[in-house]
């Protein structure tokens, strides 16, 4: 028997990889959960039929997710994650030694629960002592703090479902006030190849411009992601990422990666000309 | 018949009316949709098939026997009514139809001065003569109150041959007046009352919320479906307490209404009738505790004054609407009106207004805890990146108006343009008001006093917003030739 999950790309472009079988599926208070085992990609993590992890090149994501960040400012103790509950992101943060708390703030309990389950060398790394796992609101919890956290990563799905919040200018703008003086706040913002996420970050990048001093967009190819093109954000109160960057001193720390290195940390700010001037509207 | 409410016969009818397939050789022209792909592409085949013209098996609004008829039944039913009219032209139709049911020509009606513009237009049509009552105001909050009975037990003393009145209930921001007390009043002294209940739907179906005006017995209500209890914009319901006035009622009512009435709206209506009695209680229980919820949290943020039923004083403010999250915003230094803006502009969050002391959102079974959530950042964003010294607003205590000429009168009479300030002993064309607390202070019909002029000056001078005249400047003024 024939068995494909299928993702819409768009109305018109479909993406489909073939199931070995269905591991999990539940409806949570806040979407729909479903774990697959697949051939090619290894176990797939969907959240409301779009995917958000696979194991074959999830180490793209979460890398280029944390260390353009952490290469930029070695001075940061304390991280925040929105989201990222399967532990990827935070995976890559403990290979720093110099970083002292690390707090994941997830909504959804039972993709909490659900990632744990199946995805267990992801999320091992939610066992380190300096990490703690809280139940919340994202923005509720920003909200009440003041200049706590150096880097905040907001690792979420997409703009139009329950995460809709994580790029709002409520939400960036209680980030900027729950970050240090040298703080950096790092975002995924889809793929800027179809109009309807490029408008969504277009509407984000021009919200985190308002209030951050620097702002500069990131690319990184990712397989499993609509168009395989993707974006972040890097936004930041004071450390440039480029300038600031200390090539010996990140050499000397002999942090293991797979796609991330520090030719690629300069390389990957540099944008196609159809993004600088069809998207964002910027004249060379 | 059987109190049914998980029928909903409108939309059942319509469902049944799509699958016999029938070929229509009727209005309307777009045929289902086949004749405009334009509109099919906008709205969906799905709703464009239910728009169809009356025919036996649908009923008819103005005359129904069939389906509607039942559909009323049910509604009346669920809101504890004696019949319930399906309107479709507004709770404007509503409140004109509930006017022109208890008043006609030279009889009066005692109302709270900022009745809404819709009774004013009934009075206008019917020539019905207005009895005003102070509403109340909160001179911090700067808002509109409920009427005192006190104030109306004055009134019907003063006007024992008034026919009726006229309560809003809730005003947009809550307020609820003490219900029982003026109907068991009005009743005493022979008149009706009429209630305006366009933002109270839900009282209807939850238990911890404020008395509705068919509980409390009140012989009329307007009450806007589509406001609070989902429904499609401009679908409302009237109620009558006595169904031995269907008959009349339906006539008055079909002065105005429209002859073809949407099934999309009726639908709508059904369909929302359903949904609330079926599920009313648990919705609106969420809804309260969401409200509450952001209450509590706004009012841990400096600035803002998330108010509820603290505010409670057993007369002008008997009972309040905990659904309705109104905040003041002085505090902050910002008016509501730029709170409202930022919030539009900056976070891409619509709210229901903003006036010059606080804004409103409307909650309702729609929203969601994280929806909430980027209401409440945003308002602590606001705060702090927008905060500046805080202001006082001045608001004024009530002005009694000198009635001289009927609203109808007025509307009909020749009028000129004469300077404002020499304007003392005229009768006043043009319609004032000021905000706060967005209470008129002229209407046509009445005598401009000085004490009138003053007021407006003064609001105007410290920061008010003036509305309804003619001349942006206020140098002239509209006034009767007579």
């Amino acid at each position: 028997m024939e068995l494909w999950f299928t993702e819409e790309h768009s109305d018109d472009v479909r993406f489909s990889i073939r199931i070995v079988r269905q591991l999990f599926s539940k409806r949570s208070h806040f979407q729909q959960i479903d774990i697959f085992e697949s051939k090619e990609f290894g176990k797939v993590l969907v959240l409301d039929d779009s995917i958000v992890i696979t194991e074959k090149d999830e180490f793209i994501y979460h890398e280029m997710m944390v260390h353009v960040a952490c290469a930029a400012n070695p001075d940061l103790r304390k991280v925040l994650v929105i989201g990222g509950s399967n532990g990827g992101c935070v995976r890559e943060l403990i290979k720093y030694p110099f970083i002292e708390k690390i707090d994941v703030v997830e909504a959804d309990e039972e993709l909490i629960k659900a990632c744990k389950v199946h995805f267990p060398k992801i999320t091992k790394s939610l066992e380190d002592p300096r990490v703690s796992v809280i139940v919340s609101d994202g923005l509720k919890f920003v909200r009440k703090l003041n200049k706590v956290y150096d880097l905040i990563l907001v690792d979420s799905t997409d703009p139009f479902g329950p995460n809709e919040t994580f790029f709002t200018r409520e939400f960036y703008g209680n980030c900027f006030t729950a970050l240090t003086p040298q703080g950096i706040l790092v975002t995924q913002q889809e793929s800027p190849f179809y109009p309807q996420t490029a408008a969504a970050m277009v509407r984000a990048v021009t919200r985190m411009k308002e209030l951050f001093g620097i702002l500069k967009l990131y690319q990184a190819q990712i397989p499993s992601y609509p168009s395989g093109h993707w974006l972040f954000s890097f936004a930041s109160k004071d450390a440039h990422p480029i300038k600031d960057l200390d090539k010996v001193f990140w050499k000397e720390l002999n942090v293991k990666t797979r796609y991330y290195n520090e030719e690629i940390h300069s390389g990957c700010f540099a944008l196609p000309n159809y993004i600088k001037e069809d998207i964002l509207n910027e004249t060379n | 018949m059987k109190n049914s409410q998980d029928r909903a016969p409108i939309a059942e009818a319509l469902i049944k009316n799509v699958s016999k397939r029938t070929v229509s050789f009727d209005v309307p022209g777009h045929k289902q949709g086949q004749g405009n792909p334009l509109l099919r592409s906008f709205l969906g085949q799905q709703a464009l098939q239910y728009d169809v013209n009356s025919r036996r098996d649908l009923d008819n609004l103005i005359h129904p026997t069939g389906v509607i008829l039942e559909a009323e039944k049910l509604a009346a039913r669920a809101f504890k009514a004696g019949h319930a009219f399906f309107i479709v032209n507004g709770t404007s139709a509503a409140v004109q139809t509930m006017v022109m049911s208890v008043a006609k020509k030279d009889e009066k009606i005692i109302m709270p001065r900022n009745v809404h513009r819709s009774a004013i237009n009934a009075l206008i049509l019917t020539g019905a003569v207005p009895v005003y009552v102070n509403p109340g105001i909160d001179l911090n909050l700067g808002i509109s109150l409920g009427m005192s009975v006190k104030d109306i037990a004055l009134a019907i003393e003063e006007h024992p041959d008034a026919k009726a009145v006229f309560v809003n209930n809730p005003t947009y921001y809550g307020i609820c007046s003490h219900l029982q007390a003026i109907v068991d009043l009005a009743h005493a002294h022979k008149m009706k009352v009429i209630v305006d209940e366009a933002h109270g739907t839900h009282f209807y179906f939850n238990k911890l919320l404020p008395m509705s005006a068919m509980a409390a017995k009140a012989d009329m209500a307007a009450v806007s479906m589509h406001k609070t209890g989902g429904s499609l914009t401009q679908s409302s319901f009237l109620l009558i307490k006595d169904d031995k006035d269907t008959n009349r009622v339906r006539k008055i009512l079909n002065l105005t209404h429209t002859t073809s009435g949407s099934y999309l709206l009726t639908a709508s209506l059904d369909i929302a009738r359903k949904y609330l009695a079926l599920n009313g209680e648990k919705l609106f229980n969420s809804v309260i505790a969401l409200a509450d919820y952001a209450r509590q949290e706004i009012n841990e943020i400096d600035g803002y004054y998330a108010f509820g039923r603290e505010l409670i004083n057993g007369d002008t403010i008997y009972d309040f609407d905990t659904t309705k999250l109104s905040v003041n915003t002085g505090g902050t230094g910002l008016n509501g009106i730029e709170v409202y803006d930022l919030l539009r502009e900056k976070y891409d969050i619509q709210i229901e207004f903003g006036d010059l002391g606080n804004i409103l959102a409307m909650i309702s079974m729609g929203d969601s805890t994280a929806k909430v959530e980027r209401l409440i950042g945003a308002l602590d964003d606001i705060k702090d990146v927008y905060a500046k010294d805080s202001i006082l607003l001045k608001t004024q205590e009530y002005i009694h108006p000198i009635v001289r000429l009927t609203p109808m009168e007025a509307f009909n009479a020749k009028q000129k343009k004469i300077k404002f300030k020499d304007s003392v002993g005229r009768i006043s064309g043009e319609s004032l008001m000021a905000y706060p607390p967005g209470i008129p202070v002229l209407a046509p019909g009445e005598e401009i006093t000085s004490g009138a002029i003053d007021y407006i000056l003064y609001a105007k001078a410290h920061g008010s917003f003036i509305t309804g005249m003619e001349d942006d400047s206020m140098e002239t003024i509209k006034v009767l030739e007579v």
